[in-house]
């Protein structure tokens, strides 16, 4: 701790901090511009100046730049100096010298950081009489509008893009008043993470496309917190919504999981809740016509209780796109032996031996912020960016973690990006990944693989017996495994906190396993060693630990379909999930014919709906309550942004109301009944009620508006239909309001529905909601872990290593190419994600090229059991020979992969 | 008894004064022009729509009667999609005027609004929209910003100097 005297008071910070953060985090209001929490400082703006003085004595001080200034024990510093003041207004007039008249037509207004700055230094008006500046704008893409006259030169948007994105193709060119932040030339911005510019530009040059469509001011937005859905990362987001549609999706600080940022398919991959293919009302099939007809509620229980009649013989399909209430609801509604998790037999293997491993093991799964940290990271058979891409973005800044240590040994603060970059130079700590075919990350990696599954589990066994000889070895290794082999193994063993990363892509249990038996091998002295397994879907770990977690495979929906054929079964739910994404074609085909009643509860109409016999629209992400388990195992909570039009309920409401209907009753009237049961029921769960306070928490007497105390338009929306004001609905599942009136100031960790803090109407205003830089949430970063390892206990370490793989001669090895745009069910229906996502393809590897006489884009015929498709072919160096890669795109789904097929020219 | 027959005289007396009631509505009071009535959205000198869907006005509503929706138009100007004021609840504050910092929403010194039935105290754009430029005659938002619509390329706004060539290196 140091003591250091702001305006003659002593206050106590944190060690290795500079005079900026220190004050912000006490309270202080300083402006700034070019410093950000995650990136640190660079000292480009100059308008952080305080005062700084040598000592008691000292009256005249000098004027020093405070996000450059260690604060050191004992530093005297003043912000409210008359003449640091003025050094700040001045220095905001000269930002603002060229700035354009545009804050009306500006998407940044009213949470502009720019605005929020210029307002604190007290500049209110222009006096220059010179011509401003200007600048031509680039087309950047469906994410991203450019409007370049409004920059102030912070540099911010390319040390984000470039430095720590790793992005190439956002620059600053030029000189002097006319450097330009933009690309080479007009294009798409390449980076996953391009949406991030949206907050980390302090003014209107990098604003969200997409909500420009619908534009909506910030303070006419109704948030709630909520959780990504894209992936099984989970990161935390806050959806906003205005007249019924969502409009956009902004990030969520949480410092164990996303901390600062979100990916562009988590960002924009949210229009799907405002699609036409959106289900809105109960649909009922029509015997007569067989067409699916609009019916009122009334109708659709009387029609169930019909079908689910006591006694009658019920499955339920769940999903792990689902919540874990959903999921429990349909549950208790069939029965736990007639509850299928509605995954692939190969999903359902997969998902139990991860989760088997990450609770009988030693090891670890460390968050999105333990990952950083990382100083050495093998990944094993994961193409990160594309299947989990903000763990690809915390391990950009995982290879600096081992150069760090240069930068501490020559003394220069860990805050001094400039200094500790010039540095580092181009020097990367330990990554090495191994994988089906090239990634994305390769560029920042040590050494790279690429080979099949099954080679990838033997190099995987290789590093783990090179660390532990009492692991199993590898039969006829090949010459150029061992070194490899032998140099991952060294550098895991020097790390201080080394992580492997392993997941469901390469479809592999023995790569798994090969993931595990390197870490338990890591854990014999070393309890810091990490495993983090990539799962699918948003709550795939939720599912899987509901299904009872265990690797005997009793469960999964081949065994649904197989009561169905035997006609053991009366009625199916299927509850957020379309088979034909999970099984083949013919299976699900063959199920909807067997099945006499199959209800659907869902909220798009796909493949699934439109097969059954009754539809019953659910609420999605944004207009539910909701539990989700990432693939740390961190339960989360995700709240309901905005009440949906039409008939749409929370699936768990359709259930308990089937369940009602068909005799079955439960006494479930909110959420807090929901969890209370599941929490019952299941000891795993035990915690995920304490994940936010209940329903009927009050601060003050008063719930959290979801609504900013600025709302607009509150006696005029609604006055075109009634010139009558409604009451707002209310909530019954949580302590948050859908009106603007309630408790104003900081809610607890897990309600924090926006981040605005008086002055700081921008997303800056998260500095005032934690206490350091990276720091958890005041209170705790929202979320309770449900896994931790066993630590104590034998390791038995897997035993089945594969044998190496031999290409066929007329066949090739397909394995999954996952797309971040493309590959996830629900963003694609975004417009803007559809616009990112490639057309079908194969890829094949240079030789299987040769010698099947194809070149790039030539149309192939592939036949994958039994089925046939046409696309067209890309050549992959990366790819080994006699594999190909299949990408998951919509069009090729319902395919498991890794799977063998033929390749031929197009006759 | 004095005062009494005292007041009856004066009040005979008024039977002769000038009267002071004016005959409303067959006689229309004087107005001042800074009067705060009747909202109205004003076009700017070329005609076209001023508004240019900010939401300030809406947001400075101490009320919250107005409310709008943003669009583009073919030619990169911005304009409310519809715009409601409920004037059912309006206090004609003149806040949102005040807000405006394109001149488009004024308030004129029509009273006159007087209806039988509340909903029809809700005004859409199509009952808001004037033709002319109100008591604005000259101001027209899109020279003065930086933003470009078609017509006014980047650079030709008032004030503003030609675009930047990036790859001139001339200091
Ligand atoms: S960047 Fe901020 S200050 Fe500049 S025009 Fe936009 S809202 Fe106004
Ligand atoms: S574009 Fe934005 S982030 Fe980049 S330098 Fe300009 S103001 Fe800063
Ligand atoms: S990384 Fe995953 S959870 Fe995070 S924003 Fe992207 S898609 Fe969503
Ligand atoms: S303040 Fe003026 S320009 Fe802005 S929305 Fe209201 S009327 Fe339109
Ligand atoms: S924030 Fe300190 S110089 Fe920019």
């Amino acid at each position: 701790m140091a003591t250091i005297y702001i305006d003659n008071k002593p206050y106590e910070v944190k060690d290795g901090q500079n005079l900026l953060q220190a004050c912000l985090f006490l309270g202080f209001n300083i402006p700034y511009f070019c410093w950000h929490p995650a990136m640190h400082s660079v000292g480009a703006c100059r308008q952080c100046a305080v005062k700084q003085f040598r000592d008691e004595k000292d009256t005249r001080g000098k004027i020093v730049m405070s996000c450059m200034t260690p604060a050191a024990d004992g530093a005297r510093i003043s912000i409210d100096d008359p003449e640091v003041k003025e050094f700040r207004a001045s220095v905001i007039e000269w930002l603002m010298l060229n700035h354009p008249h545009d804050c009306p037509v500006c998407d940044e207004g009213g949470e502009c950081h720019l605005q929020d700055m210029t307002v604190m230094t007290g500049h209110s008006y222009r006096r220059t009489r010179f011509r401003k500046r200007t600048h031509r704008n680039q087309c950047l893409g469906p994410f991203l509008n450019h409007e370049m006259n409004r920059c102030i030169q912070c540099y911010r948007c390319v040390r984000f893009y470039c430095d720590y994105a790793g992005g190439r193709d956002l620059n600053v060119f030029g000189s002097h008043h006319h450097v330009y932040f933009g690309r080479y030339e007009d294009g798409i911005l390449e980076n996953e993470f391009s949406g991030n510019l949206v907050e980390v530009c302090p003014t209107g040059v990098f604003t969200d496309k997409t909500l420009k469509k619908h534009y909506t001011r910030k303070w006419d937005l109704q948030t709630a917190p909520s959780v990504c859905v894209h992936c099984g990362l989970g990161c935390n987001t806050i959806p906003g919504e205005r007249y019924g549609k969502l409009r956009r999706i902004l990030n969520r600080y949480n410092g164990e999981v996303n901390g600062y940022f979100l990916c562009d398919r988590g960002r924009f991959g949210y229009e799907f809740v405002n699609s036409k293919e959106r289900i809105r009302e109960p649909l009922i099939r029509n015997k007569d016509n067989g067409a699916l007809e609009p019916a009122s509620e009334e109708r659709v229980l009387g029609h169930l209780s019909n079908i689910l009649y006591f006694g009658a013989k019920v499955i339920g399909i769940g999903s792990p796109r689902a919540s874990l209430e959903a999921n429990f609801a349909l549950r208790t509604l069939v029965g736990p032996e007639r509850f299928f998790p509605g995954i692939s037999e190969k999903e359902h293997q997969l998902t139990s031996a991860a989760i088997e491993i990450l609770r009988k093991g030693p090891a670890r799964t460390p968050s999105l912020r333990d990952v950083a940290l990382s100083d050495a990271v093998f990944i094993l058979g994961e193409d990160v960016i594309n299947t989990a891409p903000l763990l690809g973005l915390a391990l950009r800044q995982s290879v600096r973690q081992k150069p760090m240590e240069m930068v501490k040994r020559l003394n220069i603060p860990l805050w001094d990006d400039a200094a500790a970059r010039e540095v580092i130079q181009h020097e990367k700590g330990p990554l090495f990944i191994a994988a089906t075919h090239g990634t994305k990350l390769d560029e920042i990696a040590a050494r790279t693989y690429n080979g099949s599954p099954d080679d990838l589990a033997r190099l995987g066994f290789a590093v783990a017996h090179a660390l532990d000889p009492s692991a199993p070895a590898v039969p006829d290794i090949g010459e150029d495994l061992i070194p490899l082999a032998q140099s991952i193994a060294d550098s895991l063993k020097s790390a201080g906190s080394p992580l492997i990363i392993s997941g469901m892509s390469t479809g592999s249990e023995a790569v798994l396993h090969a993931a595990a038996t390197i870490v338990w091998a890591l854990c014999r002295d070393n309890g810091n060693a990490a495993l983090s397994f990539v799962m699918n879907e948003c709550n795939s770990i939720g599912l899987g630990l509901m299904s009872g977690g265990s690797m005997n495979g009793a469960f999964d929906l081949n065994k649904a379909f197989d009561l169905v054929e035997e006609g053991k079964v009366d009625a199916a739910i299927v509850l957020e999930n379309d088979l034909y994404r999970r099984e083949d074609r013919e299976k699900a085909e063959r199920f909807f014919e067997r099945c006499k009643h199959v209800i659907v509860i869902d909220h798009l109409f796909n493949n699934t709906a439109a097969k059954a016999e009754v539809v019953l629209p659910a609420g999605t992400f944004a207009e539910s309550d909701g539990t989700l388990v990432n693939n740390e195992g961190r339960a989360q909570r995700f709240y309901q942004a905005f009440v949906p039009e039409g008939g749409i309920q929370e699936s768990w409401r359709w259930l308990r109301d089937a369940m009602t209907a068909s005799r079955r009753p439960v006494q479930w009237q909110s959420l807090d009944h929901v969890l209370s049961a599941m929490a019952n029921e299941m000891p795993v769960f035990r915690t995920v009620a304490e994940i936010a306070p209940p329903a009927g928490f009050r601060i003050a007497g008063q719930k959290i508006p979801r609504q900013p105390h600025r709302y607009s338009g509150r006696t005029s929306i609604h006055a075109n239909i009634s010139v009558h004001e409604q009451k707002p609905p209310d909530d019954s599942d949580s302590a948050l309001s859908f009106s603007m009136e309630g408790y104003e100031g900081m809610p607890p960790a897990p309600f924090i529905t926006r981040f605005w803090s008086p002055g700081w109407n921008s997303v800056q205003a998260v500095n005032k909601f934690h206490c350091e830089v990276g720091g958890p949430l005041h209170g705790a970063d929202p979320g309770k872990r449900l896994m931790e390892p066993t630590v104590s206990g034998e390791i038995s370490y897997f035993q089945k290593v594969p044998q190496a793989f031999e290409p066929r001669k007329d066949e090739l090895l397909m394995v999954p190419l996952h797309h971040i745009f493309g590959s996830e069910e629900l963003s694609v229906l975004s417009p803007a994600i559809a616009e990112r996502t490639p057309k079908p393809y194969l890829a094949i590897s240079r030789e299987d090229a040769g010698r099947l006489q194809v070149d790039q884009e030539s149309e192939l015929e592939i036949v994958i059991s039994g089925r046939t498709y046409r696309l067209r072919g890309i050549i992959n160096p990366s790819l080994p020979r006699g594999v190909a890669g299949l990408p998951v795109l919509a069009g090729l789904e319902g395919i498991t992969l890794p799977a063998w097929g033929r390749v031929g020219r197009k006759a | 008894m004095f005062s009494l027959l005292r007041t009856m005289w004066n009040v005979f007396l008024h039977a002769f004064r000038k009267r002071e009631t004016v005959l409303y509505p067959e006689v229309k009071p004087y107005i001042p022009p800074r009067w705060r009535g009747r909202i109205i959205l004003s076009r700017d000198p070329d005609g076209e729509e001023r508004c240019v869907a900010c939401y300030l006005c809406a947001v400075a509503c101490p009320v919250d009667c107005i409310s709008l929706q943003a669009a583009e138009d073919e030619h990169g100007r911005r304009y409310p999609e519809f715009f409601r004021i409920n004037f059912s609840r309006c206090i004609f504050c003149g806040f949102c005027e005040e807000a405006c910092p394109t001149y488009a929403i004024q308030l004129t010194p029509d009273f006159e609004m007087g209806e039988y039935v509340r909903q029809n105290l809700v005004y859409e754009k199509e009952h808001l929209l004037i033709s002319g430029p109100g008591k604005y005659p000259d101001y027209s938002f899109y020279r003065v910003a930086g933003l470009s619509i078609e017509g006014k390329d980047k650079g030709e706004a008032e004030n503003e100097g030609p675009p930047v060539d990036v790859r001139d290196l001339m200091p």
